[in-house]
Formats: structure tokens, C-alpha cells, sequence
């Protein structure tokens, strides 16, 4: 391999590790303030990324129908609660939260479908739409059981990908689509090192966006609760964070970055309905190079699956993923080594 | 004056095990309430269903409505809150950061927030100097500073406070308890949990004695510092 | 037959229905009873590792494609016979599943289903993208079995065969949870401390588990892939091994019985589903597995104890009986104890720091044989992390143990216990869903050599009987005779305690740690519980015990060690203890 194919196949890998660095953050977030491992996580950035190509597309998105759905069956859920709780009063707040305000960003959406519409629009207008989904899923989903061990809340999630793949093909159907970069062209940065602009602003949106993510954690009271509830639940609950706060904050949170991964990586690679497990699985073993808690080396494990997956796509295209996945031995065993000692060998039971 | 707490026939049980079985204690505001025992008596277990953290039966008052049905983070809202005897700092954050936090949920301390810093700062000197080391670093002694500071930044109008001398050196143990002592004057109520028997009845108002999840005895603290039944509780007729 | 309870009614009643089938089903029927009994070996395996040993596997169908793809490949390459396929896919799959184990099993809480996802996802992906197996398009045209001479062609005859091996893995299993390694099995979730106390070692069990599992579900794949007599990446995807927990959920975890019943239940309504929802939707496949996911949800959030909690729920819950206990001809071997009062076990200024900590700081001592000595002190003192520290389930920072004259300072728990050092613990560790007389039985693991293969085929009669019988002594010694056959978990805690001390008992120990022994007993309680150690003493048993009862222990223990904030504070009889200034100002507090 010459240098100049390797350092085209770095670049490539920065791009991919800007995408695994977002994900790693939203599963390393989800998992330190709500023990949930997010295995869905690559199904919402399919939706994001299947919303915008249909909206360029001019055809009215089915999000749209996939957010009231979600919107109704949590209201439902959650009236019925208070039914049987006869707690009648909370009653309008949960219509307001669970039922109206996931349903605000399928306003724009539904009058711009079918218009042409400037890029940024159509963009913000994605991001909008699948921001409630992950709220809503969890509500549904993870709250019920949100005070049972990790192992069976892995399992919910599990289940909730197959769930979200089969809603995925019912509502966009089993074509795939790649939307138009959001930017054109590019800059030479070494004589044959050609970098497209949309990777630059791959990069550079991974960056700003980890970058706002530390400044929301370490100068807000409300990151600083979240951060408390990841270090410590009971300590968390004695200074009067509700968890059920803290957890629909941190699903929001989630969506939103899944949208973001969803829209940076449409333009480079067809997605399909069933795109996301894979990219989810990725981002998981850089979370997991970080321990699933440290921010700074998910950074790092991202950037080293993305270089990994990079190079290897260029040695064995078909094996490459396998090839990712594998990183995962190495990373679990130095994990597990060092987590050894609080581990007492005790068994969470289903 | 009225009750400011109050727990009416609690009982908790783990399983089909009962740890506390039909406790009923009241004490007056401004007022140092103790509950000695020896380990393993249920002390710890009846301050868990008193802010919350464990499902109780029972009632329990503050400032006389049943507040039993509410969860912690609605008891800590009222003004209720608990030093439990296992700290629950939160390591990897900085003192000021466990500070601040301690204000999260009652509004009229966050806005309060730099003046309530300020006094706690002035009641640990100790934790003034070290705002920005991170929890996990601090001594012991420090620790439980730290966790009566954050319990102060929610200006509590009851403050349980489970062992706080577990594990300190007695010079340590002194200075914290002589804070305690001095909450009294600023109308906070002050529920104490102690294995170290003579300390609590000394800064004390009034005390329980629990035993095996029962309620043997209370008095005046004066009065069961001389009680020689006491002594037994503690040594088995050493 | 030996142990094993009478045979409930149903099931010879289901053997002969399930015999008549063929003559009485079309084709279709018997192809689909036929992917229920190869779905329920995988999920008998499966019930075993992740419903009982509490290893959860999201990478099964992967072990059912190795088998598979293995068969298939010597089949269509190589020509050898589907039997000959059987042997290797068997060891192809065990070999695999001994790689994979070594690697991953090591790993603790919830990096372990994680890392079967990664195998779970790659194998599928291998088989689809080597040119050697097929790529997409797979393996086609195998060979059915051949039973003498007649070729198993037709689902009717491949019936027959998938059900007797499922009869036969089933009987497998029940017989080796009923014995001396499914015991261990049993409790594997009670921990690695718990297994290594017994003189088990938890990472062989569950490699072991792991790879009889493997084995269940390779025969299945094998199966599958004759029967079919085509194989591709798609059956062993990730998807595949989420519909076998599944069925594994919906039928119980932790019951062998559940893994037919999931089976059946999730098999026939998928095929109840795809008859119906075409008449309904043109969108039937998509909808299917939606309805599918949804209703894995509603199952978590709703009967986590899937079918088997429900049945039970509905039978009537007997008496708790068993089979009365056959003595054997003759015991179960003692060891020899040491002679009374030469030197047991020497303290040499044991040190344990934890981070800043330091929570045992410079602490000697020495136990002579036929004692009891009571380490006391207040909370926090450093008691049981000196306990941990001599039973070797923590490491020394510096200092020395001795035990028995040899230094054990840088041994493992295990072989501590091997040793003849046997514990309870504070935070009780017993198996709730075990019963008393197996609990204890327990304890007796080290003194049986019965393996997994003997248990399984039931061969380990005498030896079973020789460790029931000593169960059900020590249960007696305890005062607990009569009760042999409760569930743990329905027992008073207090009560749990001295069956720890029970399956302590059952190790023939030399020298047994008693963590508060007497917490939570009432007081006729305590005074057995106090007869009974007086009792061991006599009979050469030396006893080290943690308690706070003063009262209790001032009346038992021949000397005591007083610790406070890590340091030993006094070492003598009680009497001069109860004299000294030191030890009063460490109970009473310091009067502030």
C-alpha cells in the first residue's frame, strides 16, 4: 500500500470515526445515566436519514405517522396509569407533555412535504421529527422495567431493534436512498489527498457537537444532575433528581445526536431500513473501548474502529465488519480486567 | 408546639423479614432527636422508609400531613432530607459541583445559591479550601463534611443525619457533632442516628432506643445517658 | 431408578401422543412439530446456561450454524455420511464454543451478553461471505440421514429421530441438575465467593455449560440441516438467536419443560400468524415481526416468569416432599483433624489497604485447634475484611497467613477451602431456588468426584446417596430435620444462617468462619446455635466467629480478638476483656 492510498483511507476513517463518536456518545450517555444500552441507536439515525431523502424527494415523510402513533400509544399508556392510580388530576399535564408536545415538529413537517425546499430546512425539519421518537420509546418501553437489571433492559433493547427495523420497512419500505451532500466540492490538502467538503463537515460537526456536549455537562446544574444520576441513583434521588427527569432529558438527547448521524451519513452511504444495527453495533465497540462511562476514550475507540474499518475495507471489503467486530475481544477482555476487582461474581437475576 | 415529624407505627420489612416492626417516634422542631441502638437494630433501615428510599407501612408526618405516599424526590422538595450512613457523594465530581447539587431541588435555595456556598464554606473551613478537589479524594472526616454541606445547601427543615460518626476519629467526631449541635439555633430539626450511644445523647434532646426493629425506651437524653439498661443494650452485662 | 422423582403422569401420556402423530398430521404439521423439537434442543441448552447459570447468550444460532455448515460441508465435499457429519460437526461446534468461552467467559456483568452479540452477528456474517461455504446462496443438495439403510427423507421419518434425541438431551439435563455437578450448576449465579467456598471453580462450570450448550444446539443443527437438506447464513443470523431467548422467556427461564413449551408456543403462533395476517395486511412478513417484537415487551414487562410461572400458578402446589433419604452402606470419608491445641492458623501483621484506606493495619493472632475464637469490635472495625483476608477471597497488601503449616498467604479461595476451611458469610448466600438438603449438599461438593457425563446418565448413584446422607446429618445437627425439602428462599433469615452453617459442616471441615452467625435468630435460637459450636468444639472443630450479640459471645468464645478501626485492640479471654478500658471506650463511643 502506497502512502497516499493509506492517508485517502485515513481520511475515510476520520469520517466514519466522526459518526462512531457521536453514536459512542449517545450510548455512553444513555448507559451511564439510565443502565440502558442502546442497541436501537442506528435505527433512529435510519429514520433521520430516510426523513430527509423522502422530504428531498418531495414526498410526505411517514415519520410523521410513526411520531403520532408513538404519541398516542404513550398517552394512552399513561392516562391509563393514572386511571388506575385515580390520580385524575395530573391528567391534563400528561396530555400536554406526552400527547401535544411530541406532535409540535410534525407541524412543519407536514406543511413543507411535497415543496421544494432549501436543504437546512429540510435538514432541521428531520432532526425535529425524530427527536421525540426516543422519548416516546422509552416511555413506552424502558420505563415500565426501568428498576430491573441491566441484562433484561439489554434484552428489552434488543427486542426494541427488531421492533424498530420491522416499523422501519412497514413505514419506508425496502428501498434504499442516499440524500444530496450538504455540501459540494471539496479542498486539496496534499497533492492527491482530495477531501470532500462534506467530510470536513462530518468531522467538524462531530467536534462542535462533542464540544457542546462537555460545556452542557459541566456548566449546567441540570448536566451536572445528569451526571450525577450516571456516578451516583441514590445519591442522585437524596438531592431530589427524579429519575424519570433525568431519563426522558437523556432519550432526547439521544434522538437528537442519532438524528444528527442519520443526516451527516445518508450522503456517503445508501441506507436501508435494517442499516442501522450495524452502525449502532460500531459505535458500541468504541463506547465499549471507553467502558461504556468515559467520554474521552470513546473518543478514542471511535476514531480506532473507524481507521480499523477504513483499512480493512480496502483489504477485504466482505470481512470488514467482522474485522470491526473482533476489536470488540480485545477492548472487553482489558475492560473486564481492570472491572474485575467490584465485580463479586454474584449474578444479576432476570 | 406541634409535631414538625413524625412516624406512626412503621413498619419495614426485606422479604418475609421484618427489620422494623411497628416504630412510632415524634419530635418537635428545633429540637435534636436521637435514635441509639447497637448494629444490626434497624436504625439505618427506619431512615431509609422515613425519606423514601425503602416501602414502608405506616404514617409518616411532617408537620402533620401523611406524607407516606410521596417518593424522595418529593419529601426532599418539603424539606426533608437524609445523610445517609454511606455518604452517596458523587465521586468523580468536584466539592462545589456536590455543593451546588445538594440546592437542585428546592428553588428558593437555588437562588440562594452563592450566599448558602458561602455559609457552608464558613461552617467547613475544610471544604472551602478544597472546592475543586474531586469527592473521592477527600479523607473521610471530609467526606461526611461534605455530606452534611450538601444536605445544608437544600436548607432542610429536617435533617437526618445516619451514623455520622461511622468510621471517623473522635476529634473529627467532636467538631461534627458541635455542628449539629449548632443547626438547633437556626430552626433546623435535627434527626440523629448513632451507634456511638454517649456521643448522640450527649447533643441530643431527646432519645430511642431500638432494638431488634422495637423501640425499647425513650427519655430525655440526660436521663438514658444514666440508665444503666443502657449499658446493657450496648455491652450484654459486659 | 435412583433420585429422580417419580415420573409426572404427563409425560408418558405426551411420549405415546407424540409417538401417534405421523399416523394422524399431514406433512406440514410434522415439518413444523419438527422445528419445534429442533428449536427446543437449542433452547434446552440454553435454560441451563442463561436461565439457570445466569450466562445470558444472544449468539446461539450461531453454534446451530456451525454444526450445520459443517455437516452440510464434509457432506457435499467431502461425501462422508451424515453420521460421520455428526461427530465433527460436534466437535467443530465444541471446539469453537471452547475458543469463544476461554476468551469471553472471564468477562463480568453485562460486557459478557455483549461480547455474545459481537460472535453472534460474525459468524452469520463469516458463513455469508466465504466462497468455501456458498457466500449468500449457502450449501444445497445434502444428503438426508440414513438409518439402516433407509434414507430419512420425508419429515414423517426425520420426526422419530429429532424427537428421541430431544427425549434423550431432556433426560440428559434432568439427570445432571439432579447431581453433584448440577448443583454446582445451580449455584452458579450465587457468584464466584459462593463456588470457591465449596472448593468449585465458577469459570470451569460455566465454560462447561457453555459448551454443553454449544453441544445441544450443534445436534440441532445438524438436524436442521439434513432435514432441510439445504443450508444458508439467514436460520443463524442474530435474529435467529433473539427468537431463541424468546421462546426461552415465554416458556420460563429457568425450567427445562419451559424450553418445549416456549418452543411450541412461539413456533405455532408464528405459523398461526403467517396463515392469518395475509388475509388481513398485504404487509404480513413486516407486521409479523412487529407483533413479534411487541409482544417480547409486553412479556418483560408483564411475565418475566414466562409459561412455567403461569402453569404453576395453576397446579396445585403440593406439600414440599421428596424422596426419604437412603443411607448409604458406608459414609462418606472424614478427614483427620488436627490434635487439640497445637498451632491452626498464624496472623503475621496482616495489612489491607483499600485505595486510601486502610482497613486492617498490622494485625497478628494465632489459632490453636479445638478453639473458638471471637473476633469482635464496632462497626467498621475490620472484621470481615479480616475474614476475607484469611479465606483468601481478598489478597493481602502485606503480611502472612498460615494454615495447617503451610503459608496460604498468596493462595486462592479455593484451594483455601480444599484445605478444610469452610465460612458462612454475612449477606447469607444460599440458592433460594435450591432447597435446604441441596443447599448443604452443597457444601459436600469437594468430597464427591461424580462429573457431568456420570451425572447426566445418571451412573452416580452411590456416591449421591453417601453425600444426601451427609447432607441430611448435618441438617439434623442443625436442628432443622424435617425441613430438608423447603426452598431456601421461604426460610427465616436467621434460619438461613445456620444452614450456612450446615453446608459449612458438610465440607468436614477443619477450621470454620462464622460471619455473625447469630444475627437475627431469637434468643432459644442463639442458645442452640451456642450448643451446637460448643458441640463442634468437642468434636475437634475449630471455630473463628464474627458477632455483635455480646451476650452470646462472652458465654462461648474460649478467647477473643478486639479490632477497632483496623487495629487489633486487644487479644485475650473474655473476662480480662470485659476488665479492659480500651475495649469499653470502643463500644460505648467516646462521650463527645
Amino acid at each position: 500500500m502506497s502512502l497516499d492510498i493509506a492517508l485517502i483511507l485515513s481520511v475515510d476513517g476520520l469520517a466514519a470515526a466522526a459518526i462512531y463518536l457521536l453514536a459512542g456518545l449517545g450510548l455512553v450517555l444513555v448507559f451511564s445515566v439510565t443502565r440502558v444500552i442502546f442497541v436501537p441507536f442506528g435505527d433512529i439515525a435510519v429514520f433521520s436519514a430516510l426523513t430527509l431523502a423522502f422530504l428531498e424527494a418531495g414526498r410526505t415523510p411517514p415519520t410523521i405517522a410513526l411520531v403520532a402513533i408513538l404519541a398516542g400509544l404513550t398517552t394512552a399508556k399513561e392516562c391509563w396509569q393514572l386511571i388506575r392510580q385515580r390520580n385524575l388530576s395530573r391528567l391534563p399535564r400528561i396530555l400536554l407533555a406526552w400527547g401535544a408536545l411530541p406532535l409540535i415538529p410534525c407541524i412543519p413537517a407536514v406543511l413543507a412535504a411535497g415543496r421544494d425546499l432549501p436543504p437546512a430546512v429540510a435538514v432541521a425539519i428531520s432532526l425535529g421529527l425524530v427527536l421525540p421518537i426516543v422519548p416516546l420509546l422509552a416511555r413506552l418501553v424502558y420505563q415500565p422495567i426501568a428498576d430491573a437489571s441491566v441484562l433484561v433492559l439489554l434484552i428489552a433493547s434488543l427486542v426494541l431493534h427488531f421492533l424498530l427495523s420491522g416499523l422501519g420497512l412497514l413505514f419506508f419500505g425496502p428501498e434504499g436512498f442516499r440524500t444530496q451532500p450538504l455540501l459540494r466540492g471539496g479542498i486539496n490538502l496534499a497533492p492527491g489527498l482530495f477531501v470532500s467538503l462534506q467530510v470536513v463537515l462530518m468531522i467538524a460537526t462531530a467536534l462542535l457537537l462533542a464540544l457542546l456536549f462537555f460545556l452542557a455537562f459541566e456548566k449546567t446544574l441540570t448536566g451536572k444532575a445528569l451526571r450525577a444520576t450516571a456516578i451516583n441513583r441514590t445519591g442522585a434521588r437524596l438531592v431530589g433528581i427524579r429519575p424519570s427527569m433525568t431519563a426522558t432529558l437523556t432519550f432526547g438527547a439521544t434522538s437528537l445526536l442519532a438524528g444528527v448521524v442519520g443526516i451527516l451519513i445518508a450522503p456517503a452511504t445508501t441506507m436501508y431500513y435494517d442499516s442501522g444495527l450495524i452502525i449502532g453495533l460500531k459505535a458500541f465497540v468504541a463506547a465499549i473501548i471507553g467502558g461504556l462511562g468515559s467520554y474521552p476514550l470513546t473518543a478514542l475507540g471511535a476514531v480506532a474502529v473507524g481507521l480499523v474499518e477504513s483499512f480493512a475495507s480496502f483489504w477485504n471489503g466482505a470481512m470488514k465488519d467482522v474485522i470491526v467486530f473482533s476489536l470488540l475481544i480485545p477492548a472487553l477482555l482489558v475492560r473486564s480486567h481492570y472491572s474485575s476487582h467490584s465485580d463479586d461474581g454474584a449474578e444479576e437475576e432476570v | 408546639m406541634t409535631d414538625i415529624f413524625a412516624l406512626e407505627d412503621i413498619h419495614v420489612a426485606y422479604g418475609k423479614v421484618e427489620a422494623v416492626r411497628g416504630v412510632s417516634l415524634s419530635m418537635q422542631a428545633g429540637t435534636i432527636t436521637s435514635v441509639i441502638g447497637p448494629n444490626g437494630a434497624g436504625k439505618t433501615t427506619l431512615l431509609a422508609a422515613a425519606i423514601g428510599l425503602l416501602p414502608s407501612t405506616g404514617a409518616v408526618r411532617f408537620k402533620g400531613e401523611d406524607i407516606a405516599h410521596l417518593g424522595v424526590e418529593d419529601r426532599v422538595e418539603l424539606g426533608l432530607c437524609l445523610v445517609p450512613e454511606t455518604r452517596e457523594l458523587f465521586g468523580e465530581m468536584s466539592v462545589v459541583d456536590n455543593l451546588m447539587l445538594g440546592a437542585y431541588a428546592r428553588r428558593s435555595a437555588r437562588r440562594r445559591m452563592p450566599g448558602l456556598l458561602d455559609d457552608v464554606y464558613d461552617r467547613f473551613p475544610r471544604l472551602a479550601e478544597r472546592r475543586d478537589q474531586q469527592a473521592d479524594t477527600l479523607s473521610g472526616g471530609e467526606r461526611q463534611m461534605l455530606a452534611v454541606g450538601r444536605a445544608l445547601m437544600s436548607e432542610p427543615q429536617l435533617l437526618m443525619l445516619d451514623e455520622p460518626s461511622l468510621g471517623l476519629a473522635p476529634l473529627i467526631v467532636i467538631e461534627i457533632l458541635d455542628i449539629v449541635k449548632s443547626l438547633r439555633h437556626e430552626g433546623v430539626s435535627v434527626l440523629l442516628v448513632e451507634q456511638n450511644a454517649l456521643a448522640a445523647l450527649d447533643c441530643s434532646d431527646h432519645g430511642y432506643v431500638l432494638e431488634s426493629g422495637e423501640l425499647s425506651f425513650s427519655g430525655a437524653s440526660a436521663a438514658l445517658k444514666a440508665d444503666q439498661r443502657i449499658f446493657e443494650t450496648y455491652l450484654g452485662g459486659l | 431408578m435412583g433420585r429422580a422423582r417419580r415420573l409426572p403422569l404427563w409425560i408418558p401420556a405426551l411420549a405415546a401422543a407424540m409417538a401417534a402423530l405421523p399416523f394422524m398430521a399431514g406433512s406440514f404439521t410434522i415439518s413444523l412439530v419438527n422445528e419445534i423439537g429442533m428449536a427446543a434442543l437449542v433452547v434446552m441448552g440454553l435454560v441451563l446456561l442463561s436461565g439457570i447459570g445466569g450466562v445470558t447468550s444472544f449468539g446461539h444460532a450461531a453454534f446451530v450454524g456451525i454444526a450445520a455448515y459443517t455437516t452440510a460441508w464434509v457432506n457435499t465435499e467431502l461425501g462422508l455420511s451424515p453420521w460421520i457429519g455428526l461427530v465433527l460437526a460436534l466437535a467443530m461446534t465444541a471446539g469453537s464454543a471452547l475458543v469463544i468461552g476461554a476468551l469471553t467467559l472471564r468477562l463480568g456483568g453485562h460486557y459478557l451478553p455483549l461480547s455474545t452479540i459481537a460472535w453472534g452477528l460474525s459468524v452469520p456474517l463469516l458463513f455469508g461471505n466465504m466462497t468455501m461455504l456458498g457466500r449468500h446462496s449457502g450449501i444445497s443438495d445434502i444428503d438426508p440421514i440414513a438409518l439402516g439403510g433407509f434414507d430419512l427423507m420425508r419429515p414423517e421419518f426425520v420426526f422419530y429421530l429429532v424427537w428421541v434425541l430431544v427425549a434423550v438431551t431432556a433426560l440428559f439435563c434432568h439427570n445432571l441438575l439432579n447431581a453433584r455437578m448440577g448443583r454446582l450448576i445451580r449455584a452458579v449465579r450465587g457468584g464466584k465467593i459462593l463456588l470457591a467456598s465449596v472448593g468449585a471453580d465458577i469459570f470451569r462450570v460455566r465454560l462447561a455449560l457453555f459448551v454443553f450448550s454449544a453441544l445441544t444446539a450443534a445436534v440441532a443443527g445438524w438436524l436442521y440441516a439434513h432435514a432441510n437438506r439445504f443450508v444458508s447464513p439467514a436460520p443463524f443470523s442474530l435474529h435467529a438467536s433473539i427468537d431463541y431467548m424468546f421462546m426461552m422467556v415465554v416458556g420460563g427461564l429457568g425450567q427445562l419443560a419451559g424450553a418445549l413449551a416456549g418452543a411450541t408456543i412461539v413456533i405455532a403462533m408464528k405459523s398461526a400468524l403467517q396463515d392469518v395476517l395475509p388475509l388481513v395486511t398485504q404487509h404480513a412478513a413486516q407486521i409479523q415481526s412487529v407483533v413479534f417484537a411487541s409482544l417480547f415487551i409486553l412479556l418483560l414487562h408483564h411475565a418475566r416468569g414466562g409459561f412455567m410461572a403461569l402453569a404453576e400458578r395453576f397446579m396445585q402446589a403440593g406439600p414440599a416432599h421428596g424422596k426419604a433419604i437412603e443411607f448409604p452402606v458406608e459414609p462418606l470419608a472424614r478427614r483427620a483433624m488436627p490434635e487439640r491445641g497445637t498451632l491452626l492458623l498464624s496472623v503475621e501483621n496482616a495489612v489491607k489497604r483499600f485505595k486510601g484506606l486502610v482497613a486492617v493495619n498490622d494485625v497478628s493472632f494465632d489459632v490453636k485447634a479445638g478453639e473458638i475464637l471471637a473476633v469482635i469490635g464496632p462497626n467498621g472495625a475490620g472484621k470481615s475484611t479480616m475474614f476475607n483476608l484469611l479465606t483468601g477471597a481478598l489478597d493481602l497488601s502485606s503480611g502472612h497467613v498460615e494454615f495447617m503449616g503451610r503459608d496460604v498467604t498468596a493462595m486462592g479461595q479455593r484451594q483455601i477451602a480444599l484445605m478444610g476451611m469452610a465460612r458462612t458469610f454475612q449477606h447469607v448466600k444460599l440458592r433460594p431456588q435450591m432447597n435446604v438438603l441441596e443447599n448443604v449438599a452443597l457444601g459436600a461438593h469437594a468430597r464427591g468426584n461424580c462429573g457431568y457425563l456420570r451425572g447426566g446418565l445418571n451412573l452416580d448413584g452411590d456416591e449421591e446417596r453417601q453425600i444426601m446422607a451427609e447432607a441430611a446429618l448435618q441438617i439434623s445437627r442443625i436442628g432443622l430435620a424435617g425441613q430438608e425439602h423447603e426452598l431456601a428462599g421461604n426460610i427465616p433469615l436467621g434460619t438461613q444462617r445456620l444452614i450456612e452453617i450446615g453446608r459449612a459442616l458438610a465440607a468436614d471441615p477443619v477450621l470454620m468462619i462464622l460471619d455473625e452467625p447469630a444475627a437475627g435468630l431469637r434468643k432459644p435460637e442463639k442458645q442452640a446455635l451456642a450448643e451446637l459450636l460448643l458441640k463442634l468444639r468437642e468434636s475437634g472443630v475449630t471455630i473463628m466467629i464474627v458477632e455483635h450479640d455480646m451476650d452470646f459471645i462472652m458465654k462461648l468464645a474460649d478467647r477473643l480478638v478486639v479490632m477497632n478501626f483496623g487495629h487489633k485492640l486487644f487479644e485475650g479471654r473474655p473476662e480480662a476483656a470485659r476488665a479492659d478500658q480500651h475495649v469499653r471506650a470502643a463500644y460505648l463511643g467516646n462521650a463527645a
